[in-house]
């Protein structure tokens, strides 16, 4: 999987590119907790590119999710679709994480 | 059509192209990828409940019907029914949530069966999904 990271304003957007399973969420969490670390307070997540997630993808959102929470800051979602998309709501995390339609919408909810 | 592994997460892809390599042609995109999710969450469920070092065996059997495909898991790992522990609570807020559970949920939500047995000292778990 590629981590693509680009700065903006109201933190990261991400753009996630491959597969989020058990075999790469280690190194997205890693990465991810680092920004948190390095300040950054809002990550925007692009999941347009990602084809599939599994519980352990899901639980390196959740885990980047809760570090942003203890440091007021906000992780939002944006871009799935198919089977991702309905991973997401079978495990309720679409309504765990904010889930807007597109970049700038995404960015906003940030800011 | 079967085979063995031992029951290490090296194997994950293997036993990945083994199952999919069975499933190619017979099943939609979207039904194709929610059985590439059940092996992975099956797979990894095994590897970490059930063996110590060294690793055990997971025995892998793709059975075709006329309108599905089940595949069986097989271990001889500590008994462990996944179908036996409660679902998580999904609509928890997110300070509450852990990931416990996650992945055997996912497995009964997209696949058409799932059933477990012990059986002759050994975990069977067989998942099924219809055709086309």
């Amino acid at each position: 999987m590629d981590i693509h990271a680009e700065s903006v304003p109201q933190g990261r957007v991400v753009r996630l590119v491959g597969r989020l399973d058990t075999k790469t969420a280690p190194d997205f969490e890693k990465e991810a907790l680092m920004w948190v670390e390095e300040g950054c307070r809002g990550v925007a997540l692009d999941l347009s590119g990602i084809d599939y997630v599994s519980s352990a993808g899901l639980r390196s959102i959740l885990v980047l999710a809760k570090k942003l929470q203890s440091v007021e800051g906000r992780v939002v979602l944006f871009g799935m679709s198919g089977v991702v998309e309905e991973v997401f709501s079978i495990s309720g995390f679409d309504r765990l994480i904010p889930v807007v339609e597109d970049r700038d919408a995404a960015c906003k909810t940030l800011g | 059509m079967e085979r063995t592994w031992s029951a290490t997460l090296d194997h994950m892809e293997d036993m990945r192209q083994f199952i999919l390599g069975a499933a190619e042609g017979k099943l939609s995109p979207r039904r194709e990828a929610h059985l590439d999710l059940a092996v992975e969450e099956i797979v990894v469920n095994i590897c970490s409940y059930a063996y110590e070092i060294p690793p055990g065996e997971i025995t892998v059997r793709v059975e075709e019907t006329e309108d599905s495909l089940g595949v069986e898991f097989i271990d001889n790992g500590v008994p462990f029914d996944p179908l036996a522990a409660e679902e998580p609570d999904v609509t928890r807020p997110l300070a509450d949530r852990d990931q416990g559970g996650l992945g055997i949920l996912l497995v009964r939500r997209v696949m058409d069966e799932v059933h477990y047995r012990r059986e002759g000292g050994r975990n069977c778990l067989r998942i099924a999904v219809k055709k086309g």
